[in-house]
């Protein structure tokens, strides 16, 4: 084979991600910039530099989807990455027995769809023919309106996020605790340390990396939002489930306001990619 | 020593079985839900076994949409999606694990930093390309094409392919073989595990996909089950039998599935996080 040709087979089989990657990452990328700083209110469209973004910052329901998200980011992510440590340790611990039926419980949920399991919560946590609330009552809780009152409703989208998410982590950080090497507990084990000290000393370090996955891929994913706040809650009551993504779709896709949603989209990426960029180096310190 | 072993057994159970039912109880009242009338789902006390009204939840389903449309809809796209999209993470990580050229690491580094990149901010561009200019809505290609360039999978596949003997490769290269037979038939099938859990977890994501479709499959004949679903549970009167046959139809035969092929799932959701 001539040498033109080898030199150019890496590319090839490089070329068809490349050609996607290209039309449908790149290309939108910049095109979703420029479109931030035009006023697509009016044909034909203008070039109007600060006619999205002025009505991003003097924008009450642009404020309140933020705040949505962030109250959202704020309660759901350290629970779930909490509780997921927990059960990949409790998974992992030689205590337990049947672990297959426990990895099945708490696995299972990462096969359902959004779109499907939102439509199970709306039925779950309905007010008045809900199960949930037939449960609460059995143990003396009074019923209360998930769907139709502001707390109740992130309260409800973060139960349904911690749900379908909590067994997603889990499989990554339990991976993440078998790659730890046993030979460490034994010796911890031989220098007397405690259950909590080999935890603090030996499994969190060693974790980190694994963690600080979990965490800016989970602040990525409740930036954008969408599904369930979409189909459980209709993003109310009164907007107090309105997600930046359910704005995005809002203003792109119902009042097809290209320029505004592009230019929510973008703030939604500059926040996320600032959200990881703290992250990694809080938590990934010197790494 | 032993006495203390068993009461920390018997506690842990004693935390985890409670919670695991509690993480069950949705999938459960799914299937009782999808198996029972309208009048038994939202009566109170609830029944808490599954029925045998299934058949006429799906005939209600089939009223409200053509649901077997909607799942062959369903079908056809993640499998046409699952097996491009594999092919091509398949080429591009073999490309990066083993051969040498100019512009591999950046190129490499370019395809990671797009796992840090909201797809929210991809929306509105892919809808007018799509929707407006190629005019592809409501066609299997408008789902389909966006998410061909897949960087989770590429990733993946380039962490496995490492571990193909390069000797392997020049040996093929000396016997005269052409460079796609030697990926078509010596790479690829040494990959199969890994193919595998890649193909999984890209089938699922398309099988669940739900804002990209909804965006441009508006007619009813085009619809996947997500967005079927998504549409029924907004109605005003609302069939709860007929969703959770839906929600059944779309996520039961993944469960059992999950059973039996845990292993490439556990796989593939773990490809970008643990590195060796």
């Amino acid at each position: 084979m001539n040498r033109w040709a080898k030199n150019l087979t890496p590319y090839l089989f490089l070329s068809p991600f490349f050609l996607f990657f290209a039309i449908f990452w790149i290309w939108p990328i910049f095109y979703s910039f420029g479109l931030s700083f035009i006023n697509t209110r009016r044909r034909p469209w203008t070039l109007d530099w600060d006619f999205n973004w002025a009505r991003l910052i003097s924008d009450d329901f642009f404020w309140q989807a933020l705040k949505n998200t962030f109250i959202i980011l704020l309660g759901q992510v350290p629970l779930m990455l909490a509780l997921a440590l927990a059960l990949a340790i409790a998974l992992n611990s030689d205590l337990l027995r049947v672990k297959g039926f426990f990895r099945f419980a708490f696995f299972a949920p990462l096969v359902l769809g959004a779109a499907p399991y939102s439509a199970v919560f709306r039925l779950i946590f309905n007010a008045d023919f809900g199960v949930l609330n037939y449960f609460l009552g059995f143990f003396g809780i009074p019923s209360v309106v998930w769907l139709f009152e502001a707390t109740p409703a992130i309260v409800t989208i973060i139960i349904a996020l911690t749900w379908r998410w909590t067994g997603y982590n889990a499989v990554i950080i339990l991976a993440g605790l078998q790659s730890i090497p046993t030979s460490l507990y034994e010796a911890a084990n031989i220098d007397g340390a405690n259950g909590w000290q080999q935890f603090r000393n030996i499994t969190l370090p060693l974790l980190r990396p694994v963690l600080l996955f979990t965490f800016v891929l989970s602040t990525i994913g409740t930036m954008q939002l969408f599904t369930e706040p979409w189909l459980i809650t209709t993003t109310g009551p009164g907007g107090a489930t309105e997600t930046l993504v359910t704005y995005l779709y809002k203003q792109g896709f119902r009042s097809f306001n290209f320029g505004y949603a592009s230019a929510i989209g973008y703030t939604v990426a500059v926040i996320a990619a600032t959200f990881s960029f703290i992250q990694i180096r809080l938590v990934g310190g010197d790494q | 020593m032993k006495a203390q072993r068993l009461r920390r057994s018997l506690l842990l159970h004693g935390i985890m079985i409670p919670l695991a039912l509690l993480f069950l109880l949705p999938i459960f009242w799914m299937i009782v839900s999808a198996t029972r009338p309208d009048n038994e789902i939202l009566n109170l006390p609830p029944v808490l076994l599954p029925g045998t009204y299934l058949g006429e939840n799906w005939s209600i389903l089939n009223n409200d949409m053509n649901f077997v449309r909607v799942i062959l809809n369903s079908v056809g796209i993640s499998i046409i999606y699952t097996a491009a999209a594999t092919l091509i993470s398949a080429m591009s990580g073999y490309a990066f694990a083993k051969f040498q050229f100019r512009g591999k690491n950046a190129l490499f580094m370019l395809v990671v930093a797009t796992l840090t990149i909201p797809y929210a901010v991809l929306l509105v561009p892919q809808f007018i390309l799509v929707a407006r200019e190629l005019k592809l809505n409501n066609t299997y290609w408008a789902v389909i094409l966006p998410g061909l360039a897949n960087a989770l999978g590429v990733f993946f596949m380039r962490q496995n392919m490492l571990s193909v003997p390069s000797e392997l490769l020049e040996a093929a290269r000396i016997d005269g073989a052409r460079e796609w037979r030697i990926f078509a038939q010596i790479v690829l099938p040494l990959m199969l595990p890994a193919l595998a859990a890649v193909a999984i977890v890209l089938f699922l994501f398309q099988w669940n996909d739900f804002l990209w479709p909804l965006l441009v499959l508006t007619s009813k004949d085009a619809y996947t089950i997500p967005v079927a679903l998504g549409t029924l549970v907004g109605l005003t009167r609302v069939s709860w039998g007929g969703i959770m046959t839906g929600t059944a139809i779309a996520t039961v035969p993944f469960l059992i599935l999950f059973l039996f092929l845990q292993r490439y799932f556990v796989a593939g959701i773990t490809s970008g996080a643990v590195k060796d």
